[in-house]
């Protein structure tokens, strides 16, 4: 109770910190007004519209990808819809505010969050799916497992941190940036750049090193890579705990840009990520981050052209309609089943 | 050794259990249906009244799903969908044409089992992961669809004044009890299809999908149009309970189905056991009795829920009620005549 009402007050007192700004369906206000006309390229509204759309939906985009990467890597190895993930990055989002409101500094706490988070992807794993694996029990058994795991995890959050809107420090943001006319957050670069170079660190890892040669090798034939010498339960722990990493980063990205953290949120961002990686090619890298590309810059313009509410499901009629379509997705391989 | 002993043993008491309930079958039934009969008689309360008729309307979801996940293998994670296509358009017509309950509910079930031929089309290509990801999508769109549209749905706002069924000019509520005997029929109703198509040519073509949908093919079962087929059954079935739920509340709006209620349906046709009818009841009254008892441990009664998810998994994956029958196999009526018009000795030895 003791360690309860210290995390209330810390709590409080980094709501206090940092003071609230508006914020409209995530998008600054300030973001519409005070533009700069300069001479030569001068964008009519709408062009300025777009492109800050596009931004915006490039940004969302890239945080998307990172958290895609997760359920396509666990999806890639367990074939296995880790319906935990929406809840591991909301987990996420709430440890980089319970350590910065212990006067950890902002990037200390968030490496402390993403660390964190890995474990707690490996102890999900340990915990909950490793049993059934060895008990070879069906797959509907794991996917129902992930969604207790997930509803777990959510309602802890909601006992320990409350269920209100908390405020979170926008620690990246560096104003305004004009390019000709048309005004683009810093934030929105600042989400690309990261979010690009933790996807080609991933991908170096994946296709570099050793342990990313067993982690492919364990997809491909888990039984062979066992046979070979691989410690296929090892491989796949360490998968949750880079899934949980990346999906910390995006955490404590998306948290930063929106400002808002609270227990529901991993559960839309979880789907449209989800959405992403199924579009993709679940089980390709760079699928899900074209993917959430996708799924991100449609999202943004579905926002200003067609109502803020029809913003979440456009990701999912593209979803079904490219599974229609194309039903491994953009860039998934085929299953191809021997009899 | 020890654990083989155990297992036997065990099996041993479902058989007993087994063969004491086909001794006592006709009676057991007879108890059952007066218990049920005369339940709202025995002093209960409309709040447990309430209880026992979600029950009963989990129950009809869940059977839906059953025929869809249990017995087709076909796992769809988007069953709120059909609820809330039902729901809505059962109350529509109610609200906007004046339709008798009847009239609406088979509207309703009538569109949900179409989106159910819309969504059962992408099995022509899809499997396993894949088809429930687009179930869930499709559960998602509904609810957007249902939030979006305010000229139709009211939005957020929700559809309010539902009329309560009325059979022969007297209107059923709560506190004259029509409505727990109405559920009773529904109920009752769906189970029985339910056992009827299981029974049936289409149900153990539905199973060969389950079991092994390449074999089933070699077979010469045509396995889309059986997949479909399972899909427009599972969603009448569904939207049913979906209009009468929306008749019962007399309120709905989108956040009435939501990704958890398709979590749950799921949830309750595996702790039932997939693939059984019995496991369905028993299922449904766990879980939806579980939070309103458990009321005592406020926040937490949601986190054990999951853990109760996740150690059932573990621990008994098939189902509280999902073991496989253990009593000798009994040839159907016909086979029995047509063997003993042949040679009594067989049968003896059977």
């Amino acid at each position: 109770m003791e360690t309860l009402k210290q995390i209330k007050k810390t709590m409080q007192e980094s709501r206090s910190l940092y003071k609230e700004k508006d914020f409209i369906n995530g998008a600054y206000i300030k973001n519409l007004k005070g533009r700069s006309m300069l001479s030569g390229f001068s964008p009519t509204t709408v062009e300025r519209v777009i492109i800050q759309q596009l931004f915006n939906g490039l940004a969302l985009g890239m945080a998307y990808s990172l958290i895609a990467v997760g359920y396509s890597m666990v999806f890639g190895i367990l074939r296995l819809i880790n319906f935990s993930h929406g809840a591991v990055y909301a987990f996420s989002a709430h440890m980089a505010l319970f350590f910065i409101g212990m006067q950890f500094g902002i990037i200390p706490a968030i490496i402390i969050s993403i660390i964190i988070t890995g474990m707690l992807g490996i102890v999900i794993d340990k915990t909950a799916l490793e049993p059934l694996r060895k008990k070879n029990s069906m797959p509907i058994a794991s996917l129902i497992t992930t969604i207790g795991m997930s509803n777990i995890i959510q309602n802890l959050l909601m006992i320990f941190f409350n269920t209100e809107r908390k405020t979170f420090p926008a620690f990246f943001d560096f104003g305004m940036l004009n390019f000709g006319g048309v005004q683009i957050n810093s934030t929105q670069i600042v989400m690309c750049v990261v979010s690009l170079a933790l996807l080609i660190v991933l991908t170096l890892i994946i296709n570099k090193t050793k342990l990313g040669l067993a982690m492919r090798a364990t997809e491909q034939n888990s039984k062979a890579a066992s046979l070979m010498g691989i410690n296929v339960n090892f491989v796949i722990s360490f998968t949750f705990f880079l899934g949980g990493a990346s999906a910390a980063i995006a955490g404590a990205l998306i948290s930063g840009y929106y400002q808002i953290v609270y227990p529901g949120m991993g559960f839309m961002v979880g789907l449209k990520a989800f959405a992403a990686a199924v579009l993709g090619g679940i089980g390709v890298l760079y699928g899900s981050v074209v993917g959430g590309l996708v799924v991100g810059v449609s999202e943004s313009f579905a926002a200003t052209f067609l109502g803020s509410s029809y913003r979440d499901s456009v990701a999912f009629i593209i979803l079904i309609l490219v599974l229609i379509i194309r039903p491994t997705g953009l860039f998934g391989k085929k299953d191809i089943k021997k009899v | 050794m020890d654990k083989k002993m155990k297992k036997e043993t065990s099996n041993n008491l479902i058989l007993k259990f087994e063969t004491f309930v086909d001794k006592y079958k006709l009676l057991l039934a007879a108890v059952c249906t007066v218990l049920l009969l005369v339940f709202p008689y025995m002093g209960v309360n409309q709040y447990i009244l309430r209880i026992v008729i979600m029950i009963g309307i989990y129950s009809m979801l869940a059977l839906g799903l059953n025929i869809l996940t249990g017995y087709t293998g076909q796992v769809s994670l988007g069953h709120a969908g059909f609820y809330a296509v039902g729901a809505y358009t059962a109350s529509l017509v109610a609200l906007k044409l004046g339709a008798n309950f009847f009239v609406a509910t088979l509207a309703g079930a009538a569109l949900s089992s179409l989106c159910g031929l819309l969504l059962g089309l992408p099995t022509l290509r899809l499997k396993g992961t894949y088809l429930s990801i687009v179930t869930l999508g499709f559960g998602e769109i509904v609810k957007m669809i249902t939030m979006n549209w305010d000229k139709v749905t009211n939005g957020t706002l929700g559809l309010k004044n539902i009329p309560k069924p009325v059979i022969f000019g007297v209107k059923l509520t709560l506190s004259n009890n029509g409505l727990y005997y109405l559920m009773l029929v529904l109920v009752a109703l769906t189970a029985l299809i339910c056992m009827l198509i299981i029974k049936s040519k289409i149900g153990r073509a539905f199973m060969s999908i389950k079991e092994d949908e390449l074999a089933a093919t070699m077979m010469g079962i045509k396995t889309t149009q059986y997949k479909i087929l399972a899909f427009v059954i599972s969603a009448f079935i569904t939207g049913i309970a979906g209009a009468f739920y929306a008749s019962m509340i007399g309120f709905i709006d989108p956040n009435s189905f939501t990704f958890d209620i398709s979590t749950l349906i799921i949830s309750i046709v595996i702790m039932g056991g997939m693939g059984t009818i019995r496991g369905m009841f028993l299922g449904s009254a766990i879980l939806i009795v579980f939070p309103e008892v458990s009321r005592f441990m406020m926040d937490y009664r949601f986190v054990v829920y999951g853990i109760v998810l996740v150690l059932m998994m573990r621990f008994r994956p098939q189902g509280l009620l999902g073991w496989k029958s253990q009593l000798p196999y009994k040839f159907p009526k016909l086979a029995r005549q047509e063997l003993e018009k042949q040679d009594k000795s067989i049968l003896n030895t059977l």
